[in-house]
């Protein structure tokens, strides 16, 4: 710390002689905090139990609740989906190359599994787990990675005998020792290395994104300067030339002709009305399951038929009886989901706005 | 469009004959003498004949499209969901030192929420005298200070560790941006509450945490939070953008990004740092041995050539060139810059468009020539402390290559005879 604790008070000074304002006395400006205000948002859980509050659940009912909603993006076994986190898994990997950092193989604190689970999951619908549920969850992610049996019951009494694997896996910031040679007042100038080899080449795995590479910017560079035009071509040109995504490719053409009927105002406004979805929808072309099922050719097609997605049980259902997205049912289901129906996994709380739906609705419609 | 890397191969040979061809563009271009009149000067233009926009046509102005393409870009493999995720700053475009707040890199962990200022409440509590609670209105009574800071993500050049991935300065060190921040100290707002009830202030902690879904928190030690972290509400003289925090967003001037805090709504004095998700599990770095570093905070020193660059190749001919770039460090001011053409075997030091400023972007220059011939650029900076940028191999020797974060290692750009430049790896 010896550096950093030099810096600290040469800055402490420095501040001393430049303009900030002088530190006076109370301003009285704020209120009291009152005590439900507090308890509303002071929900933060420290490694030694602090803030943890009464509660407990078990395994069993963890894995109901997991499946429910943590396992679309984590997985049933806590395993991870695709790029979502595994929360399992990994163990003693973490000195391998590409170690699996899992709450079981990494995690030092129990403290933290059950706070970030209780203020920040599930992921569009946080903090709507109770207290019980958040213990059985907990309970489950440390069942998946075999740190307790499956009989097991978590709760605040007995929070703090849970064993992190990797507990002592951590070092404070160690690098004004481990890097002191960084610290170097005359670093080398000249003859510095014998030789200088290329050993990678970025272009070798060619990662950047396609529509970001140097080479396309380039081109959108020289197209939409003018200075790289003929003199002849005129402002209008190099307009065009600024918004490529005003060409649409040939591959979207048809969805274009058969859309021709809708209203392209109302699909302009649902395609921003969609941006509340998008946490949890794509549509159109190339589009994937994600947190919710894909949405391409919704309307008018049959519900919990999405290839691949798993609909809670009341979604399946209503598809086996025959439930057919039309405008109207569709339009019930947005203004308010959980209404429209009990239990789907659907945790967007609805369109307030008639208009809204109508114009999500007419959104969805544009792709086929 | 059927362009790009994969399908054109770039080849030796092309490297050779697109040499020549910037020759040729040379000596059209060059001083000496244009083949004839240009037409931009000889013929009127419509720009010189017509009248242009109004000042009622735009009340809030956007960058003139010509610019379009100077825009933040995600990668999009990177993470599972853009609302969960990361953009770049285009700083292979921009010059001087100010971000401006519309291309300044975003990283949300639940997406850029919407508030009203009327909504905002920021709640101070824990071990202090009388917790409060302030509207936005209250921020703006304190004395207000105003300081330019850059706000870098610990995983800038992140995805570099274990080789050269990305072919562009945007994406290798694009997780950065540098603004003028107005608002009042953190120290203002602790001891308006008060701090006796804390007593000795040594060993605490200021836990601050955000209002949105993701409630990002972090435990900042009381040393820091009375040194010199700033509750802002202005960035480059107007409201924060809502990405960036809107209305009220936490500034930890050095230390890495996933510390300030956006749409903050809480501070907490405790005795022990929470140990939340993001300074566990995340933010934390994994050494070769399987052990992690914690609490690595600040940034350490860094420098970039942002131009020529992958996505800034040199375009004219032979002749002078404008070598530059940005240097910053997390532990004070910069205090020199030396750049490299041949990888690292000598170095010139470079030209600081102003002298360097605690924990803010400084602009370096190397006014050159160039006459086609390859370089392998390099950057490296030093700054107040001592501390000089190491290499990639150094870095690798200390901490491993399972690291995600804080990798500040000297990058090295191939410019080659046709002025293009690769994101590359040297010995």
């Amino acid at each position: 710390m010896s550096k950093y604790r030099k810096l600290i008070a040469t800055t402490a000074l420095a501040a001393t002689l430049t303009a900030g304002p002088a530190l006076a006395e109370k301003l009285g400006l704020g209120r009291p905090a009152l005590p439900e205000e507090i308890a509303a948002w002071n929900l933060d859980v420290s490694p030694d139990g602090t803030g943890l509050p009464e509660g407990s659940g078990s395994v069993e009912d963890g894995e109901a609740l997991f499946v429910d909603y943590c396992a679309v993006c984590h997985g049933d076994f806590a395993e991870g989906v695709g790029n979502w986190p595994k929360l399992a898994g990994g163990e003693g990997t973490l000195a391998d190359k590409d170690p699996l950092k899992t709450v079981g193989s990494y995690w030092p604190y129990l403290s933290t599994t059950w706070d970030y689970v209780h203020r920040s999951m599930p992921f569009g619908n946080a903090q709507t787990l109770t207290p019980d549920e958040v213990y059985a969850v907990v309970a489950y992610i440390l069942y998946s990675n075999y740190i307790v049996e499956d009989d097991f019951v978590l709760s605040k009494e007995n929070f703090l005998d849970v064993e992190m694997p990797n507990a002592d896996g951590f070092i404070v910031d160690d690098r004004e020792t481990a890097e002191a040679h960084f610290w170097q007042d005359e670093p080398c100038m000249e003859n510095c290395k014998e030789t200088v080899e290329i050993t990678m080449e970025a272009a070798v795995l060619d990662v950047t994104p396609e529509e970001t590479k140097a080479r396309k910017v380039q081109e959108m560079i020289d197209a939409t300067n003018p200075a790289n035009k003929p003199a002849e071509a005129k402002v209008e040109e190099a307009a065009v030339a600024a918004e490529p995504a005003a060409e649409e490719p040939a591959a979207t053409a048809p969805a274009a002709e058969e859309a021709a009927a809708l209203d392209p105002e109302l699909v302009k406004a649902g395609e921003k009305v969609f941006k509340k979805c998008k946490a949890c929808h794509q549509v159109g072309e190339g589009a994937k399951n994600r947190t919710g099922p894909v949405l391409t050719g919704i309307v008018g097609h049959a519900a919990g038929a999405a290839e691949d997605f798993r609909y809670s049980k009341p979604m399946e259902k209503a598809g086996e009886e025959g439930l057919i997205w039309s405008e109207d049912e569709l339009h019930a289901f947005l203004a308010k989901p959980k209404a429209y129906m009990k239990k789907t996994k659907m945790s967007f709380a609805g369109l307030k706005k008639d208009d809204d739906i109508a114009a999500v609705i007419a959104y969805l419609k544009s792709f086929e | 469009m059927t362009f790009g890397f994969k399908d054109k191969k770039p080849s030796r040979r092309q490297f050779l004959s697109g040499a020549a061809a910037v020759g040729a563009g040379a000596v059209a271009a060059g001083a000496a003498r244009a083949a004839g009149p240009d037409p931009l000067i000889t013929e009127v233009q419509d720009w010189a004949s017509i009248t242009g926009e109004g000042v009622d046509a735009t009340p809030y102005g956007l960058p003139i499209k010509y610019e379009a393409d100077v825009v933040r870009r995600n990668v999009p493999w990177l993470t599972a969901d853009p609302i969960s995720s990361i953009n770049f700053t285009p700083i292979h475009a921009l010059d001087g030192t100010i971000t401006p707040q519309g291309c300044a890199f975003e990283r949300h962990h639940s997406g850029a929420i919407e508030m009203r200022k009327r909504d905002y409440r920021l709640m101070i509590n824990g071990l202090v005298d009388t917790p409060l609670v302030f509207t936005y209105e209250d921020l703006e009574r304190f004395p207000r200070e105003n300081h330019v800071y850059f706000c870098e993500c610990a995983a800038n050049t992140g995805m570099e560790w274990a080789g050269a991935q990305l072919n562009g300065a945007q994406f290798t060190h694009g997780m950065i941006h540098n603004m003028e921040y107005s608002g009042v100290t953190l120290r203002t707002l602790l001891e308006e509450a008060g701090l006796d009830a804390a007593g000795d202030l040594k060993d605490k902690w200021v836990y601050v945490e955000g209002a949105d879904a993701s409630s990002n928190g972090r435990s900042i030690p009381m040393e820091k939070a009375l040194d010199d972290c700033l509750v802002a509400f202005k960035a480059n003289g107007e409201a924060l953008r809502k990405e960036h925090g809107y209305p009220v967003r936490l500034c930890v001037p050095g230390w890495e990004g996933n510390m300030w805090v956006k749409w903050l709504r809480r501070i907490e004095v405790t005795d022990q740092a929470v140990q939340s998700r993001e300074e566990t599990s995340k933010y934390t770095d994994t050494l070769a041995d399987g052990t992690s570093r914690k609490w690595t905070w600040a940034m350490d020193a860094k420098s970039i050539v942002t131009s020529p660059s992958p996505q800034s190749p040199i375009k004219h001919g032979h002749g002078p060139l404008v070598i530059t770039g940005l240097a910053w460090s997390g532990r004070g001011a910069i205090k020199r810059v030396d750049v490299s053409r041949d990888g690292g075997k000598t170095w010139e030091t470079a030209r600081l468009a102003a002298p360097g400023e605690k924990m803010a972007l400084t602009r370096f220059y190397l006014d050159t020539e160039w006459n086609g011939e390859e370089m392998l650029l390099q950057s490296r900076a030093m700054d107040e402390t001592g501390y000089v940028q190491p290499t990639k191999t150094q870095l690798r020797e200390v901490r491993g290559e399972n690291s995600i974060y804080h990798n500040n290692c000297i990058q090295t750009w191939w410019v080659q005879p046709n002025g293009e430049a690769e994101n590359v790896e040297v010995s």
